[in-house]
């Protein structure tokens, strides 16, 4: 496997050193090896199916590696004990598919128990932060609503807010764009750019979402599951433009095609 | 299908192929009619002979009239005898769109190791070693899942357990006050039926005030625990593995493990200290509306009165019997509360699996309960109890 590159010198935040991922005997990429640096949005792309999901559940800590480890800056994640990994997860917002909001809480209530329980904040200081949060997604005034009363895009956005609600070093997006009309995946990609910027947030986004891939990807892997191996790396404009394999060219010109 | 011009349920199926030797081995299939699945699907076996001598083959569909499917999976049958048996094949014949769907069906080959082997088909010693690993594996599960409630109990008797104290308060509500309704209604109805059962036989002899010790013996040793046990496994057991069920599917619970929170402390937790700490209270309040519909029976209908049923039935039981029925329903509590936030947890990532898990959390708890129920019987029996 090649080294991968730092595009722009930033010091790597997080780095994966010869994972494999397995369920069971189904290996599904074998001796996966990247860096993820501060301040880069970083893709993780390939076709449905590729084990592009299952990569970023490894990286947040919701499956254990079949084999490899997993750094955040120098410390291992993968060996780490309870302790020591929520610390790591303390740093990290993650906006799941589905938005995952807890169904039993309102929206300012899903934001407020991860500052209720990791800040020294009273009840009336934790509903503002969460109404700010709320705000920064076009969500002020739902702060009462249970996620069941808002739509599927809403409910994205609020997932959103909370997973920037500890203004985390890292955030995660799971297929950020899945269930959006296009206009509103394109002011979500534009809102994370924004993220990026302002938080000043290493940013990881799964997708196969070409149109978002090349808007705010400034480097990435391609996984491929017939080889279960990354089969490209890099900024993925280079690789629209460079690319000699015959998938990830398909993927991108297609993809490109389409969102024009 | 696109050249069908009849509907299903109208067109006939009359459908044929014919075979026309050319030259130089080379064949033609002529296909004629109109083909529809209501007609079945023609076997290749027939074209099987014809094609042992033929090296190339074309197609002639001048007369075909409708096709929809059944013709599709004709041909897609057939070019694969035709592969096997290494014939060329020419498809200019074959309409545009038939051609465009079989190019579609060929497009992406079958992947490698995709096929799963029906479980039938598997040899029996196979399925039998298939069997202990499952078994094994959900052992190992059930234990692990133990393992880690035990820490998080661990944590809760420190006083650094993570969960919501309001959550908790909820769940007692749901476990206790909401639960009174249907509890009063099957044990009062209890208590009625142990005094009809009684009054038949006690009757012969005249013995009718004794209804009072059956209803109170029954209900506080037996019947108090095991029918609060049955009620709320069926709603509550049930309600707790749908809950977490459904938390699994739609990721709420890995977005509490992916933001530092233990589900087990936040989730599980709760839910097993309210329905351990409200089922003696249920159960209690269960013995009582039992006495009292013996009573209803007994006052009512065999003309004992008040006062005697009440002197009968104090008479009857005592301390020791009520704690009895308490400590059983405390086991049932930690039972049904264990095995269904257990099926809950181990839910699968769909909707049909959340009903299964809630199925399964139910069955669990009442065998659970019942195989508790015969333990308890022969410690207490051999305790004196």
């Amino acid at each position: 496997m090649d080294k991968a590159t730092h595009g722009n010198g930033a010091r790597p935040h997080i780095t994966v050193r010869d994972l494999t991922m397995a369920y069971g005997d189904f290996v599904v990429m074998r001796d996966l090896n990247f860096s993820i640096n501060d301040g880069d949005v970083f893709i993780i792309m390939g076709g449905s199916g590729s084990g592009k999901s299952t990569l970023l559940r490894h990286l947040i800590g919701l499956e254990e590696p079949a084999k490899g480890e997993i750094f955040y800056g120098e410390k291992n994640f993968t060996q780490a004990d309870d302790g020591e990994r929520q610390k790591i997860l303390r740093r990290v917002g993650v906006l799941f598919q589905s938005g995952a909001l807890w169904s039993s809480m309102t929206l300012a209530e899903n934001i407020g128990l991860l500052l209720e329980d990791y800040t020294d904040l009273d009840a009336e200081e934790i509903r503002e932060v969460a109404s700010l949060k709320l705000a920064l997604v076009g969500l002020k005034g739902f702060e009462d609503y249970y996620p069941s009363e808002i739509s599927g895009g809403m409910q994205k956005r609020a997932g959103l807010a909370r997973a920037m609600a500890l203004d985390p070093e890292v955030l995660f997006f799971d297929e950020p764009s899945s269930g959006l009309d296009p206009v509103s995946a394109r002011l979500l990609d534009e809102l994370i750019l924004e993220l990026r910027d302002s938080l000043g947030a290493t940013v990881v986004v799964v997708t196969h979402e070409v149109a978002s891939i090349l808007a705010i990807g400034n480097n990435s892997i391609f996984l491929d599951e017939d080889t279960n191996a990354i089969i490209a790396r890099g900024h993925p404009k280079e690789m629209l433009a460079h690319s000699t394999d015959p998938k990830v060219r398909a993927f991108l010109t297609r993809g490109e095609a389409e969102s024009k | 299908m696109a050249k069908a011009e009849r509907s299903l349920d109208e067109a006939a199926h009359t459908g044929a192929f014919a075979f026309e030797t050319t030259s130089d081995n080379a064949l033609v299939m002529h296909l004629s009619g109109s083909w529809s699945l209501k007609g079945g699907l023609p076997s290749v076996a027939d074209a099987r002979e014809r094609m042992a001598s033929a090296t190339r083959l074309s197609f002639d569909a001048r007369e075909l009239e409708a096709w929809d499917t059944s013709l599709l999976t004709f041909l897609v049958k057939f070019l694969d005898l035709c592969k096997t048996n290494r014939i060329a094949v020419d498809r200019s014949g074959l309409p545009s769109g038939l051609s465009r769907l079989l190019d579609l069906a060929e497009a992406v080959p079958e992947r490698k190791g995709a096929r799963k082997n029906k479980t039938s088909d598997r040899p029996v010693l196979e399925r039998i070693g298939a069997t202990t690993i499952a078994t094994a594996g959900e052992t190992l599960d059930t234990l692990a899942f133990l393992g880690e409630l035990t820490k998080a109990f661990g944590r809760f008797f420190t006083l650094r357990a993570r969960y919501r104290a309001w959550d908790l308060m909820l769940f007692i509500q749901e476990c206790g006050a909401e639960a009174l309704p249907i509890v009063t209604l099957i044990s009062f109805l209890s208590g009625v039926i142990l005094a009809f059962v009684g009054a038949v036989q006690l009757r012969l002899f005249g013995g009718q005030i004794y209804i009072a010790d059956l209803v109170a013996i029954g209900m506080v040793r037996e019947m108090g625990a095991i029918m609060t046990a049955v009620i709320m496994a069926g709603r509550t057991g049930a309600a707790f593995a749908a809950q977490l069920g459904t938390m699994k599917v739609t990721q709420e619970i890995d977005a509490f493990t992916a933001m530092g929170f233990p589900p087990m402390e936040f989730l599980v937790l709760p839910r097993i200290i309210a329905l351990t700490a409200m089922m003696p209270l249920l159960c209690l309040y269960s013995d009582v509306v039992g006495i009292l519909g013996g009573a209803a029976i007994g006052v009512g209908t065999l003309d004992i009165s008040w006062a005697s049923y009440y002197l009968e039935t104090t008479r009857s039981i005592d301390l020791a019997y009520i704690s009895v029925g308490v400590i059983k329903s405390v086991v049932y509590g930690v039972l049904i509360a264990f095995f269904s936030c257990l099926r809950g947890m181990q839910c699968g990532n769909s909707s049909s699996a959340v009903g299964d898990a809630t199925t399964s959390a139910v069955v669990s708890s009442i065998v659970a309960s019942v195989v508790a129920n015969g333990i308890l019987a022969v410690v207490f029996y051999v305790l004196w109890i």
